[in-house]
Formats: C-alpha cells, sequence, structure tokens
C-alpha cells in the first residue's frame, strides 16, 4: 500500500516541476536582463562588460539608463507606445462592447456560433492576419483599386505605412482579448435586473448605464488591460502597417538588440517598458484573482 | 419580456464580423491569381499553390515549425495541468503568489520583452555550463513552452474550479489514495480542458514569429520567420497560396471539433 509520504511526494512534484520551470526560463531571465542594463557595450563575445571585473569588485554604470533618458527618441517612443496602446483598446472597446452584448443577448442556439466566429481568427496565424491587411491597404490593393473603379478617387490614397493602418491592425489582432472577458461579463448577468429597473419605470438607457455597466466592469477591466498590456511592446503590426512616424518601442528594442548590436541598451529599454507595465499588470491580476473568488 | 437587440447593436455586429472576416476573404479570393502582381487580377489559376509545395525552403521551415509545436505543446500541456491542478487544488502553499504572478504574466508580457530575456539567458548558460551549444529547436522549444503553459493552466484551472468536488470528495471517501483519484477521476474530467489548451499550445507555438527570431540561431528558420521575411517587401502572390492553406486548415480543425463537441 502506498503511503502517506507517497501522496505527499506526488503532491511536491506536481507544484514544484512547473515552479522550478517557470523559475528557471521566465524569473531568471529578467534577472539577467536587469544584470545587462547596468554593463557597459564592449566589442567582445559577449558584447557587455562584466559585472564582476578581473580584481572581483562590482563595476556597474548606469549609462545605458542616462541615455535613455537624455536622448529624445526614446522619451518620444515610450509615449508614442502608451498613446497608440490606449487609443486601440479604446477603440476594441467601442467596437467589442456591442458586439460582446449582441452575443450575449442572442439565442442560445447561435450564440455559440457567434462566439466561435470570434475566436476562429485568434487561432489563425497572427502575422498571416496582419498581412491580410496588408494587401487590403496597399497603394494598388482591394481598397484603392475598388475606390478607384467606383470612380471616387483620382490618386491612390496612402493608406498602408501610416498611423491609421497600425490603429486597424492593433484593433483587428486585439479584438478577440476584448471581446471575450466583456462576453464572460455580460453573459452571467441576470437579467430579471434590468427587467425590474424597467419595470421600476426606468430608460433603457438609464438601466444601461446604472445596471448593465456597473456589473460588465469587471470584464471591461479585463478586456483594456488584456489588450493595453500587450500592444505597448507590439513589434509585428507597426512593422509592416506602420510608416517611419509610428515607431514604436518593441521595434527600437529589436533594433538596439539585433542591428546596432547595444545589448545593455537594448536591455535598458525593455527594464523601463517592464516598469511601466508593472502597475497594469499587477492591476489585472488583482481583477482576475477578484473575479476567480467570485466564480468559486 | 426579453428587450429585442437594437438595431445599433446588430450594426456593430455585422460591421465586426466584416471586419474580422473581410481581409480572410480578399487574401483566399488573391490566391487564384494567376498575375504575379498580387493584387492585379490576372485570371483564376492555381500554380501558387504548386510553386508552394515545390519549395524546400518552405516545407523545411513547416517541419521545423510542426515539431517545435509538437513537443512544446506537450510539455506545455503537462507543466501547465500540473500548474492548474497546484492552484486549484492544493489551498495554499509557500510561495503560492509569486506562483501565480509567473503563471499569468507570461500570458500580457509583451513579447519583445520575453524573447529578449530568454536569449539573454540561453547566452549566459552557454558561456557558463556550454549549453545550449546552438540556439534553433531545442531553444524555440523551450521558448513556446513557457509562454504556452500559462494559457493551458488557465483553461485546465478555471474547468478545475468550475468542477464539482463531489466526485473527488467520494473517490476519497472511499478510500481512495489521492494519486489514484488523480489519475482514475480528476485526469479523465478535466482532458476536454487539456486537449483544449494542447491545441492552443500548439497554434500559438505554430503562430510565434517574435520569441523565435530572438531565441534562434543560424539554420532555425521557422515558418513565421520565413514568412515575415518574405513579407517585409509586400505582398506576394505565393504568400497568399499559403496563407489559405493555413486558414482552410485551421479553420476546418476548429469547425470540426466545435461540431464534435455539441453532438
Amino acid at each position: 500500500m502506498m503511503s502517506k509520504q507517497a501522496d505527499r511526494f506526488w503532491r511536491r512534484v506536481i507544484v514544484a516541476a512547473p515552479y522550478v520551470w517557470l523559475f528557471v526560463f521566465f524569473l531568471v531571465p529578467f534577472a539577467i536582463i536587469f544584470k545587462i542594463s547596468l554593463a557597459d557595450p564592449q566589442i567582445a563575445q559577449p558584447p557587455f562588460t562584466p559585472t564582476f571585473d578581473e580584481s572581483g569588485s562590482l563595476s556597474i554604470t548606469f549609462d545605458s539608463f542616462l541615455f535613455l533618458l537624455s536622448d529624445k527618441l526614446y522619451i518620444v517612443t515610450y509615449l508614442k507606445s502608451l498613446l497608440m496602446a490606449s487609443v486601440a483598446t479604446v477603440l476594441c472597446l467601442l467596437l467589442g462592447f456591442p458586439m460582446a452584448y449582441g452575443i450575449a443577448r442572442s439565442a442560445t442556439r447561435v450564440r455559440n456560433l457567434l462566439l466561435l466566429l470570434i475566436i476562429l481568427p485568434f487561432w489563425i496565424s497572427f502575422l498571416l492576419r496582419v498581412y491580410a491587411w496588408m494587401g487590403l491597404l496597399n497603394n494598388y490593393g482591394v481598397i484603392n483599386n475598388t475606390l478607384m473603379w467606383l470612380g471616387a478617387i483620382e490618386q491612390p490614397l496612402q493608406l498602408i505605412y501610416t498611423d491609421f493602418a497600425v490603429y486597424l491592425g492593433l484593433v483587428y489582432s486585439y479584438l478577440p482579448f476584448m471581446i471575450l472577458p466583456l462576453y464572460a461579463s455580460l453573459e452571467r448577468m441576470d437579467l430579471d435586473l434590468i427587467d425590474a429597473a424597467q419595470d421600476l419605470g426606468a430608460t433603457p438607457s438609464q438601466a444601461f448605464w446604472n445596471i448593465t455597466l456597473p456589473l460588465a466592469k469587471p470584464g471591461v477591466i479585463a478586456g483594456c488591460l488584456l489588450v493595453f498590456i500587450p500592444t505597448i511592446g507590439e513589434y509585428v503590426v507597426p512593422y509592416l502597417l506602420g510608416g517611419p512616424e509610428s515607431l514604436m518601442i518593441g521595434r527600437v528594442l529589436f533594433d538596439e538588440f539585433f542591428v546596432n548590436r547595444d545589448w545593455p541598451l537594448a536591455s535598458s529599454v525593455a527594464m523601463v517598458l517592464l516598469t511601466l507595465l508593472v502597475v497594469p499588470i499587477v492591476f489585472l491580476q488583482r481583477n482576475q484573482a477578484r473575479q476567480n473568488e467570485a466564480a468559486a | 419580456m426579453r428587450r429585442t437587440r437594437s438595431r445599433f447593436v446588430i450594426t456593430a455586429l455585422a460591421f465586426g464580423y466584416a471586419f474580422l472576416y473581410v481581409p480572410l476573404a480578399s487574401v483566399i479570393f488573391y490566391s487564384f491569381n494567376d498575375s504575379r502582381l498580387a493584387t492585379v487580377w490576372g485570371g483564376f489559376s492555381t500554380r501558387w499553390y504548386g510553386e508552394l509545395f515545390r519549395n524546400d525552403l518552405v516545407l523545411d521551415a513547416a517541419y521545423l515549425s510542426l515539431r517545435i509545436a509538437l513537443f512544446s505543446a506537450t510539455l506545455a500541456t503537462i507543466l501547465g495541468t500540473m500548474a492548474g491542478l497546484a492552484l486549484a487544488r492544493f489551498g495554499t502553499f509557500r510561495g503560492r503568489t509569486l506562483f501565480s504572478g509567473m503563471i499569468t504574466s507570461p500570458l500580457v508580457m509583451p513579447e519583445v520583452i520575453t524573447g529578449l530575456s530568454l536569449l539573454l539567458l540561453f547566452v549566459s548558460l552557454q558561456s557558463l555550463i556550454g549549453w545550449p551549444s546552438q540556439r534553433g529547436f531545442s531553444t524555440i522549444t523551450i521558448a513556446h513552452t513557457t509562454f504556452a503553459m500559462a494559457y493551458v493552466t488557465v483553461i485546465v484551472r478555471s474547468r478545475l474550479t468550475a468542477m464539482d468536488l463531489s466526485l473527488e470528495e467520494a473517490a476519497m471517501d472511499l478510500g481512495g489514495r489521492p494519486l489514484r483519484v488523480l489519475f482514475d477521476i480528476t485526469l479523465p474530467l478535466i482532458a476536454p480542458a487539456m486537449i483544449a489548451g494542447w491545441l492552443l499550445a500548439f497554434t500559438l507555438s505554430l503562430d510565434d514569429l517574435v520569441l523565435a527570431s530572438f531565441v534562434s540561431g543560424p539554420g532555425g528558420t521557422t515558418l513565421p520567420m520565413l514568412i515575415f521575411s518574405k513579407i517585409k517587401l509586400g505582398v506576394t502572390p505565393d504568400i497568399n497560396a499559403l496563407a489559405t492553406v493555413i486558414i482552410v486548415i485551421v479553420s476546418s480543425g476548429v469547425m470540426i471539433s466545435w461540431w464534435a463537441s455539441r453532438r
């Protein structure tokens, strides 16, 4: 017969295996980024100065961080990334809320199909979905060709390589992340509350603002953060659809690392981005924890 | 009386679904275009499909991507299920807050940060212990596993939280050892969630460009890396064909599993 100790052993294995994996491949790497962000670049392999020099004394420098603060390019790019992520989040919310609402209020039979159609593009390659927009927005792409054929315009409009195209691409790619949590909170809602409010004389818009929206708040928060946090560091969409003015911080980090081979600078770009993201990430985890408690 | 949906909501739905599907439809349409110029219609043709299946670069990259996706999805499902069990069933244990933080952070962490941090880890490990001697299959698999196990954990955990505890409790009351209860009762009950998690991990791995670009080395070109290097230069008809193949495979897979789960 297996002993209690064996059970305890297996319990420990079940906790320890994923724990150790995440510790080694998720947490330790951040420590290394931090370490390298405090080094100086040098032409060697690896291309940065060691944390401890030959005599064993600590050799760290804040040069990379100071450089980030002194060069306007980086500050402007951080602000631009924050702006683009915020606008994309608001656009996702404006389009996603009515959609999630419509799906949650539809008949059960169609509801699952409608949900499936929201998730389906998410399963199809992200890269190819951005690529699909390149085909539509090109100077001689589908939209321009159609407009010229209709005679609405004489010259092709500059659609691709603009901020507009980046917003389109971001909303397109991240819309499911907004709709799914919104749907989850709207679907759980007790519809009798709205009927009760209307019986008591509330107009539909009063019922919406005073009942539906407050009850959907956890979903709104989760959806907004799930869109906002990853879009700040987005690389593919601004690269493929954006112009020179739609420079986002993900691209800068990538280029500092691979093009300029300045590892300490790339690491400090990542550290600053991470610091910007700590608050929204903690906020998201609180929100999720509260929802898990409510569901349990 | 349930209120009828307003015209505004219906318009938003129609617009939203058109927004999601028109670009995909246009890619499929132009993949049958005979013209070398991707957006000028030159008559119906399937020649780009032929070129696609004769292109060794595409086939090699697809093979590498599939192998990585198989391995990382399986590893991520094992580790993610363990993490989901730990978080949903084991109550509090030492370091639980850190644990659940490490589980949810990869979900939202910008890929450039995860990619850079993992590459720096691999470079440091290489100079410390000589492993990994080259970057490619193994490093990309590790990166994808780390990223995808978070998704598996979320799916498995929510299934466990929603699940009725009484079956597991009954088995325990009847004298079942925790480990047997786990294998005979709990795992079969969460199997659908594990399958869903595996499929999601598999697609996430097949789809990933940024992580792979960071942690890969010479010779380790995955399919998204190959596609990205081609479409940087613009729209090409053979990528239209490749996209169509992927769209058709994925949507039929999703549709079939949806249809099967409804019966």
